[in-house]
């Protein structure tokens, strides 16, 4: 994802003159470098100053310009806040955060570089936008749609590279969630890296017998309420599936809009604790987020329910 | 662009404004906001350049007010400049007014930085400043900050970007009124010795009378001369200036004057040939 995010950028460099990338010294590992190299005149790297970060992004995007401003969501999200929330969210600037490492995926660096947070800090700020890109080609077309819609945008970016869902026919909609698969006794909301876990763990399930469907919720603000309440409709269950924590992330953006009905609820996701060391799949395992932990607790869930 | 003696007159008009709005909202900054009007004053009606009726007027001087507390003096400059009608006076820090409690660019796009959370103006200034040579534009930014506010951390950050990249194009003046909250700063968070602080970062410094028209508007004209630096002019105020029983007194940084406290107050700031 963050490959492609250089790549991205470079492309539309060359595309939109008002282009503007900022980055806190970490552009080797959040890919703004690429564009760094290429448009020197257009990037500015503020050093170890996420606070700076924002305030400068705002500025420059007050004289009319694009702004991509880079670093790792933790810092981001949880070290400016303020910023992020004062200088470009309450103005409605037209700031597009782009927030790498987020979750577990930020591994064996630990609970001080993981954001389980960012999605409950950044989509309760009014006027602020959070996308979750489950692939890397969903990533280029968010990052293609979103440089063409005014306004702040929180763009979560998973460190490792991911297995592509998308091809290239597929075009993101903001607000608008994606069908992946149809299923029978149940349906997961994933976004992020676990989307793809999700559709893994289904063929797993498949075996016992269960037949679960997957909807990739990357657009979580706006969120697809319409999709959801047809989901609620079709399915007895909606399992959220997110590498953040229950508490304010995907699963309780999905709640806020699940209408009154029969279908339950079982939000997936960090149980409101820190983070640890590890690579990222020994995280996922960890934490129960890989696809055979995923597919154990929906069985469970699905069986107890029967009996 | 006002000559001193309309500045003056301007300034006095200003004060009584401010200090009728914050008495009529019944809560308010009064302190900061006083201290701060003869700087204000003199950037709306001797320095800047811009246009009334084009907010968004690309090529136009910016100011911003980071401590965005003392926007009563803004709104009252702005009642001066015409955008604000004089019914909107009464209508200070109550819901849906254009004169927010901290200023709302949404509402008054004049006002260039919704401030109120304090230290977060120079960084904003850093960026509108950068933008302005990335565009080869002549405009300069001015940022009004607190002495106060210099306390917070991302000033400083702010401060080093703005000399790693060469913006003398930004202006920034330090209302040292040596009061906040809970005391003087000296004893709060000492501060000083501020100019050798700015020096240290790399600024041009200038300190100056910031009740005093004329060393306001040289020390503008010398920072513009500058080629690499951006310039602080650290601005030695009083806080709550014009007012016998405000000034230097700690309790008006966030209290509103009574009724009776304004009957004095208005006469001392000449309400008779006002109104």
């Amino acid at each position: 994802m963050r490959d492609v995010y250089g790549e991205t950028l470079l492309e539309l460099g060359k595309i939109y003159p008002n282009l503007i990338v900022l980055d806190a010294d970490v552009s080797k590992s959040t890919k703004t470098i690429s564009f760094a190299k290429t448009f020197p005149d257009r990037f500015f790297d503020v050093g170890i100053a996420e606070a700076n970060l924002m305030g400068i992004s705002a500025g420059i995007a007050s004289t009319g310009k694009i702004v991509f401003a880079s670093t790792f969501s933790v810092f981001a999200s949880g070290r400016a806040y303020d910023q992020v929330r004062q200088s470009i969210a309450y103005p409605n600037r037209n700031v597009k955060i782009v927030a790498t490492h987020c979750g577990v995926s930020a591994g064996e660096d630990g609970a001080m570089h993981q954001a389980f947070e960012d999605i409950a800090l950044m989509r309760s700020i009014s006027n602020m936008r959070v996308i979750a890109p489950s692939d890397g080609v969903e990533t280029r077309k968010v990052i293609k749609k979103i440089v063409e819609i005014p306004g702040p945008f929180y763009l979560r970016l998973a460190r490792p590279a991911t297995p592509v869902i998308f091809d290239e026919s597929y075009e993101f909609e903001l607000g608008k969630g994606t069908i992946l698969r149809e299923g029978k006794d149940g349906v997961i909301i994933a976004c992020g890296v676990m989307t793809y876990i999700a559709l893994e763990a289904t063929e797993i399930l498949l075996k016992d017998g269960i037949d679960i469907g997957v909807v990739n919720m990357s657009s979580i603000k706006p969120i697809d309420a319409e999709l959801i309440s047809i989901l609620s409709k079709n399915y007895r269950y909606i399992f959220s599936c997110e590498d953040h924590n229950i508490i304010g992330g995907l699963g309780s953006a999905i709640a806020e809009v699940l209408p009154p009905t029969e279908a339950r609820l079982i939000r997936i996701g960090i149980n409101d604790e820190f983070g640890d060391s590890g690579k990222f799949e020994e995280l996922l395992k960890f934490y129960k987020l890989d696809s055979s932990s995923i597919a154990e607790r929906i069985k469970e869930v699905i069986l107890n329910d029967r009996i | 662009m006002c000559d001193l003696k309309r500045l003056a007159e301007i300034a006095k008009r200003v004060r009584y404004n401010t200090l009728y709005m914050i008495t009529k909202a019944g809560s308010g900054h009064p302190g900061g906001s006083l201290s701060a009007v003869d700087i204000m004053v003199t950037l709306y009606f001797n320095v800047m350049r811009y246009k009334v009726e084009d907010p968004f007027w690309e090529d136009r001087d910016r100011f911003i007010l980071s401590k965005g507390h003392a926007c009563p003096a803004l709104y009252a400059i702005f009642y001066e400049l015409g955008i604000i009608k004089k019914e909107e006076l009464d209508t200070l820090r109550k819901p849906g007014s254009r004169l927010q409690g901290h200023p709302d660019i949404k509402k008054l796009p004049w006002a260039e930085f919704s401030s109120g959370s304090l230290g977060q103006g120079l960084s904003f200034a850093v960026g509108v400043a950068l933008a302005g040579k990335m565009d080869k534009k002549d405009y300069y930014t001015f940022v009004l900050i607190g002495d106060g506010e210099s306390q917070e951390g991302q000033i400083w950050e702010a401060a080093m970007s703005a000399r790693k990249f060469k913006l003398n194009n930004l202006i920034g003046i330090t209302d040292r009124n040596g009061l906040q909250i809970d005391g003087e700063t000296e004893s709060i968070m000492p501060i000083d010795p501020l100019a050798y602080k700015w020096r240290a970062f790399g600024w041009n410094v200038l300190e100056i009378d910031g009740h005093n028209f004329s060393q306001i508007i040289s020390a503008i004209e010398k920072a513009k001369e500058n080629k690499e630096s951006p310039t602080m002019i650290i601005a030695h105020t009083i806080k709550g200036k014009g007012v016998s029983f405000m000034e230097n007194v700690v309790d008006f940084h966030g209290k509103a004057p009574s009724s009776k406290e304004w009957e004095i107050a208005s006469v001392e700031l000449g309400g008779d040939s006002i109104e």
